[in-house]
């Protein structure tokens, strides 16, 4: 660890200095360069170095992993909003809205080793079957040129890389040949208490998949309860991608941190030959090497592609299709919440336990898939809550007991339809801190996803009302949010006119450039993403050692 | 509900201070009186910089008004924390100057140190400072350091430890690490 990453008392924008002594050249003779250290690209590295000589280039910082409980603190005290937890923000990290929904992109990402699942919560769920065939069965979007049985044992690796807790109660999930790596976590007390509702309405309650430790796992702690998953888990108990960034070091790989790319370079032979990426020194090196795999994420990746516009491609890298940026989709949220008259046992932890897929794949042109979460984490958290108001003492506790103690809440996440006017593009006139345009957030969502919310709202408050709750809020169409899910804007297609990369994840137009991210989803379903991430990147270093070894 | 050695160490570990190892060593002044017992630190006279004892007297004598009637030992529990706290970062020295902001004001405004005031007294000091209306800011105006550095670092410790976590209710506060049962267990 550089160490040069600090989390003092300000607020942080892009972190760490240009002192320390750190070896940021280029890697002589390098196999393959994977540009960014979040997820995807830790697997794919993870998975290559053992055979191959792999160097990874990350735009942030390494965090010292001495420094967690102090982000806790900061995700705890209402001085530090969300981008301040993992020093997002600053000129490195500037970007424009130019949509008809606010896109809050530095809330939805952290810039560093580890990346956003730093961060993350932690759920991971299989996409359905039909979520790969989405066309055809739901008469939306375009299908996936995969489908569940391609990606379904790199499902399972995945799973293991992680380490999911688990339990195969789920009826509504997609085949799996095996249990999950660990057990489930137990119900919440307060998933009891919504039991008994659904049981009445005839709604079926489940376990989801987590990807945090039920018990010890791959030398990682078992989780402590410390209540702050997202934005940082203290305890190392939730995985996050430093996991196989360190594993692929300790098999040989090169991790360069605060070594943003600004411009992939290619022959005329449409290869990358080089990453031109930038160091703290105010230095620009070039990273040459036989095989590149992007993986920054759904929205530096395309802004990455288009910086790389060159003669024969005038439009961005890899934009023979027109598409990179285009079909920018999140999941959009559906909640509703109140209060009942007992104790309902919240904030103890801050992941869920139970969900409901049981309408899900009634999705059609009209209705998208959607998932319904039980929360854990209703209603305010009271150390929380302690550190605002003008009251102190008996007062103060007063105030928190009357505040605390009987919320419940329902989650859910609603499928966006892909369109061409929710895209990515380069900003005309703002630049980041090395003069690199910025990338513009142009989110729209359609119709469909917005009733869609609408009906999740109705199960959600009828179960509620089932409960006996006084229900106090309804996220609906006009007070939904993103889910952080970044997906889209590189999508998969067999055909290169209709899209960025093939099935096997490279691009159409240059043989040596994969992309490994949530960016190729053809369509979102309404799972949460990361499972499917590293299953793809899975798939994705499988192909690149192939091609290399075959010499194409 | 008496704050115990394991509440320090617990409000600690949710801010990653490295009391851990400060608390295995006890220290010769926990034996001696506390603030509140009319015996103000002699060796600051309220000029410069304020030394850790000062520090001490002066946040245990705002706990006492922070804190709710119902908790019991606070002087040992502040003591520890500061145990922790106080450990040369920018923080402790956050804490330190923003203590010096409020031992100034009780010297001016009320001719005595924090320690010395009656509880109503301490209270009016840090409402006349505004750090009751005051949002939290390390760099901010005097009301707003101290409303982070003073009152909102004695209540995130007390509201993140196990002890303060059931005066509210919940075993398991955000911050501790409880351990992932109590969330599957009914009220109690």
């Amino acid at each position: 660890m550089s160490g040069a990453e600090s989390v003092g008392d300000g607020r942080s924008g892009a972190e760490g200095g240009a002192g320390e002594e750190v070896d940021r050249t280029p890697v002589p003779d390098a196999d393959v360069c994977v540009v960014g250290a979040g997820p995807a690209g830790a697997l794919v590295a993870d998975r290559l170095a053992g055979d191959r000589d792999v160097v990874v280039l990350d735009a942030g910082p390494r965090f010292d992993p001495a420094d967690r409980l102090a982000r806790q603190e900061r995700a705890i005290r209402p001085f530090y909003g969300r981008p301040d937890v993992w020093g997002v923000g600053g000129a490195r990290d500037a970007h424009e809205n130019a949509g008809d929904w606010f896109y809050p992109l530095n809330h939805a990402r952290v810039k560093g080793v580890g990346g956003s699942t730093l961060h993350w919560q932690g759920m991971v769920m299989r996409l359905h079957e039909d979520d790969f065939n989405s066309g055809t069965e739901r008469g939306v979007g375009p299908d996936w040129p995969i489908d569940y049985a391609d990606l379904r044992p790199y499902y399972a690796e995945a799973e293991k890389e992680l380490g999911v807790a688990g339990a195969s109660d789920n009826p509504y999930a997609p085949p799996r040949e095996e249990p999950h790596p660990m057990p489930a976590f137990e119900p919440s007390y307060s998933d009891s208490l919504f039991a008994e509702a659904c049981e009445e309405l005839g709604i079926d309650m489940h376990s989801v998949p987590n990807a945090r430790n039920s018990e010890p796992y791959d030398d990682r702690s078992p989780c402590v309860g410390y209540g702050t998953c997202q934005p940082v888990c203290p305890s190392g108990a939730k995985y996050d991608a430093t996991v196989h960034v360190e594993r692929a070091e300790e098999k040989g790989a090169t991790v360069v941190d605060r070594a943003p790319v600004e411009r992939l370079e290619h022959d005329g032979d449409d290869r990358v030959t080089a990453a031109v990426y930038a160091t703290p020194d105010g230095e620009r090196h070039r990273q040459e090497a036989d095989a590149f795999v992007v993986a920054a994420g759904g929205v530096e990746t395309p802004r990455l592609l288009l910086l790389s516009a060159s003669d024969r491609y005038p439009d961005g890298l890899a934009n023979g299709s027109g598409h990179v940026g285009e079909f920018f989709m999140d999941h959009l949220f559906a909640g509703a919440g109140g209060t009942l008259d007992e104790e309902t046992r919240q904030n103890h932890v801050g992941f869920y336990t139970s969900a409901c897929d049981q309408f899900y794949d009634e999705a059609d042109a009209e209705q998208a898939p959607f998932k319904l979460e039980f929360f854990n984490y209703a209603g305010p958290s009271p150390v929380e809550m302690a550190l605002t108001g003008d009251d102190w003492g008996d007062p103060l506790l007063e105030r928190l007991r009357d505040g605390y103690g009987n919320h419940i809440a329902m989650g859910g996440l609603v499928e966006q339809a892909p369109r061409a006017d929710s895209r990515i593009t380069l900003a005309d006139d703002r630049t980041d801190d090395r003069g690199n345009p910025v990338p513009q957030m142009e989110w729209t969502v359609g119709d469909r996803a917005l009733d869609t919310i609408e009906r999740a709202n109705e199960i959600q408050v009828e179960i509620l009302e089932e409960l006996g709750a006084d229900v106090e809020w309804v996220a609906g169409p006009d007070a939904t949010g993103p889910a952080y899910h970044h997906m889209g804007t590189t999508r998969m297609s067999d055909d290169p006119d209709s899209g960025v990369v093939d099935a096997d994840c490279r691009t159409h137009d240059l043989d040596n450039c994969w992309i490994a991210s949530s960016s190729v989803f053809p369509t979102s379903g309404a799972m949460n993403p990361t499972l499917t991430i590293a299953a793809l990147a899975l798939r994705v270093a499988d192909d690149v050692d192939a091609r290399l070894s075959e010499g194409t | 509900m008496e704050l115990t050695r394991r509440d320090a160490a617990a409000a600690l570990a949710a801010i990653g201070a490295t009391g851990g190892v400060a608390l295995g060593v006890r220290r010769a002044t926990d034996d001696r009186g506390r603030p509140g017992d009319g015996e103000a630190d002699a060796a600051w006279d309220g000029e410069g910089a304020p030394d850790d004892e000062a520090v001490r007297e002066a946040m245990t004598a705002a706990a006492r008004v922070l804190y709710p009637e119902e908790v019991s030992g606070i002087d040992a529990f502040v003591d520890r924390f500061l145990d922790g706290r106080l450990d040369g970062s920018a923080h402790a020295e956050g804490v330190r100057a923003a203590v010096a902001e409020v031992e100034s004001a009780a010297r001016s405004w009320y001719d005595a140190p924090v320690a010395e005031l009656s509880a109503a007294e301490r209270d009016d000091l840090l409402r006349e400072l505004g750090a009751d209306t005051a949002e939290e800011d390390p760099g901010g105006t005097a009301a707003e350091r101290v409303r982070f550095f003073v009152v909102n670092e004695l209540l995130l410790a007390l509201y993140s430890s196990p002890t303060g976590g059931e005066l509210v209710g919940i075993e398991n506060p955000q911050g501790y690490a409880g351990g992932a049962e109590s969330y599957q267990e009914g009220p109690r």
